[in-house]
């Protein structure tokens, strides 16, 4: 309870059309850790990730009640400004997507957009961050070669570089190794886990076992609503609830 | 022998009996009528087959006439040269100028109001009614007949606007019936850049025009450039829009401003052919001019072409 709350999900209900995603979430997440988001498919817990940096504004007929606080700033009110949200609140996504431009410009993509001109400190920003990404002995020699030609893998970690590249404050990642094949998976993982020095993180994955290593804290939604949530050893080893063991001994989901 | 054919039509009579994979599907040795299945494939692709050779033997008809009727008539004087005798000899420099023109004016022209409403309808605008109902109208614009292009053409710009029939009065009636094919491409073209390249754009603090700017338009780019292509070649082809508006039947030089008339290539052909004191002693210089207008559009397009290849292999 040492850690302070970065992001605080107070009362949140999401409705796509008339249909519920998310009933009355509250969810502490504590800076500087990992907490994993699990549950099954459908559950809700890509909604509520694509809450904290406001992407499901993008879909028509969605609609949010209650609040997320940033540092206790409600990210939903008004005077918030969703593009200056999104720098703070970066985002990992579950397919690999890097643009269809070189190496160098993906990663320096966000640095140009917010504004950033000096050639210098955009190819100094580039290299740490692929450093951070633990991608820059792969690619410091081809960093103008086609950021398409990386395998799966690379691409991703190309993705969490890029998303590193604007210096965030939370990372989000909607299940960033489940389309990479297991060695690539555990790089992934690595790099989570030592980047938690520097951002918040919160992970929504599928497995288990990754939940189980990569995270502090793990929550488990399941049909819309959070039902416990709590340190990861603890919900791993003794959960509260009978939901909970359930799924994560494999009984349902 | 004997005992499966037994076997087999007593099956038939107890319909009752449960179904078993192992032993129904394999009745006959005929795996889910593995047999019939490869014969409906083999079927499917050989009409697949044939329309495509449909396809190559039309093509090649029209060339190869338009090729061993036309070739004798192309020479230095014809492609240089004004038409003289009643247009019975000379060349088509004043058309080819006039065609080029045309459809360079009308690509100017719709090409920066197709792209622009284009990435409006397919980026900004909230779905709903009042977009369905512009959808509609563009829709129907690109099923207009192109003779009504023309009768527009010449009330609009040339009456009402005061022109005259001029390069700009064509020009812009060719552009006006090109925008529905730019709009239909560009935003095909906008619809197969993937919704993730906007969502991790946006997502690192890009404002929703510079993700356009940036990302969406570059990727969209070489389907962009297919709309143009299509768009150039229905504009230096067509005569209906142009003969009010724009193309004259005989004008000597080539147009020294907008506001001037021109000949075009098109247009050329279908007066020689119908209109001229001598259509059968013209037919080779029909055919010629046929040939040339083939040439212009697939060496314009050529450049389109070559520039989106170049961009499509730059991008992977």
């Amino acid at each position: 309870m040492g850690l302070p709350s970065k992001v605080i999900s107070k009362n949140l209900n999401f409705f796509y059309g008339d249909f519920q995603a998310l009933h009355d979430i509250c969810l502490d997440v504590c800076e500087h850790q990992v907490t994993a988001l699990i549950g099954p498919s459908g559950c809700g817990k890509s909604t509520f990730l694509r809450c904290l940096n406001r992407m499901n504004d993008l879909i028509p007929l969605t609609r949010v009640e209650g609040k997320i606080m940033l540092d206790g700033q409600d990210i939903y009110s008004s005077i918030q400004d969703v593009v200056m949200l999104r720098r703070r609140v970066g985002m990992v996504f579950q397919k690999p997507n890097p643009f269809p431009k070189s190496i160098f410009d993906n990663v320096a993509y966000g640095l140009v957009v917010n504004g950033l001109r000096n050639k210098a400190h955009i190819a100094q920003r580039v290299e740490e961050s692929l450093k951070q990404a633990a991608l820059w002995e792969e690619v410091k020699d081809r960093l103008s070669a086609s950021a398409l030609g990386l395998s799966g893998g690379q691409q991703q970690r190309l993705c969490i570089a890029r998303a590193l590249a604007v210096k965030p404050e939370v990372v989000l990642m909607d299940e960033p190794a489940s389309a990479l094949d297991p060695i690539a998976t555990q790089k992934i993982e690595e790099l989570i886990h030592s980047l938690k020095e520097i951002y918040t993180i919160i992970i929504v994955t599928h497995n288990m076992q990754q939940a189980a290593r990569v995270s502090d804290k793990t929550a488990f939604f399941y049909i819309g609503k959070l039902i416990e949530v709590g340190d990861t050893n603890t919900l791993f080893t003794k959960p509260k609830l009978k939901q909970t063991e359930d799924y994560i001994t494999g009984r349902f989901g | 022998m004997a005992d499966s054919t037994l076997n087999k039509s007593l099956k038939k009579k107890t319909s009752s009996k449960k179904f078993d994979i192992k032993t129904d599907l394999n009745a006959d040795g005929n795996v889910f009528g593995l047999q019939r299945r490869k014969l409906n494939q083999f079927f499917a692709f050989s009409l697949f087959r044939v329309a495509t050779v449909i396809n190559g033997i039309a093509l090649f008809i029209i060339i190869y006439f338009m090729v061993t009727r036309g070739w004798r008539a192309i020479t230095w004087t014809f492609l240089t040269q004004a038409p003289t005798d009643s247009m019975t000899k000379g060349g088509i420099f004043p058309c080819i100028i006039g065609t080029f023109y045309l459809s360079m004016g009308a690509i100017l022209i719709t090409m920066p109001i197709g792209i622009i409403s284009a990435v409006y309808l397919n980026e900004y605008a909230r779905p709903g009614r009042i977009l369905r109902l512009i959808r509609l109208g563009i829709n129907n614009l690109a099923g207009v007949p192109s003779v009504v292009f023309g009768l527009f053409g010449m009330a609009f710009f040339v009456v009402t606007l005061k022109m005259g029939v001029s390069l700009l009065a064509g020009a812009l009636t060719l552009g006006v019936m090109s925008l529905p094919v730019v709009i239909g491409a560009t935003e095909e073209a906008l619809k197969a850049v993937p919704d993730t390249y906007r969502e991790a754009s946006l997502g690192l603090g890009a404002t929703r025009w510079q993700t356009i700017r940036k990302v969406v338009l570059p990727c969209a780019l070489p389907g962009i450039l297919t709309g143009a292509i299509l768009a150039l070649s229905r504009a230096a082809g067509e005569t209906a829009p142009i003969m009010f508006t724009g193309a004259v039947f005989f004008t000597p030089c080539t147009p020294a401003s907008i506001f001037d008339e021109v000949m075009a290539l098109p247009y050329h052909i279908y007066v020689l052919a119908t209109a001229g004191t001598e259509i059968e002693a013209t037919r080779h210089l029909q055919y010629g001019t046929a040939l040339v207008l083939i040439g212009l559009v697939l060496g314009m397009n050529l450049i389109a072409i070559i520039y989106r290849s170049r961009l499509r292999s730059r991008m992977n």
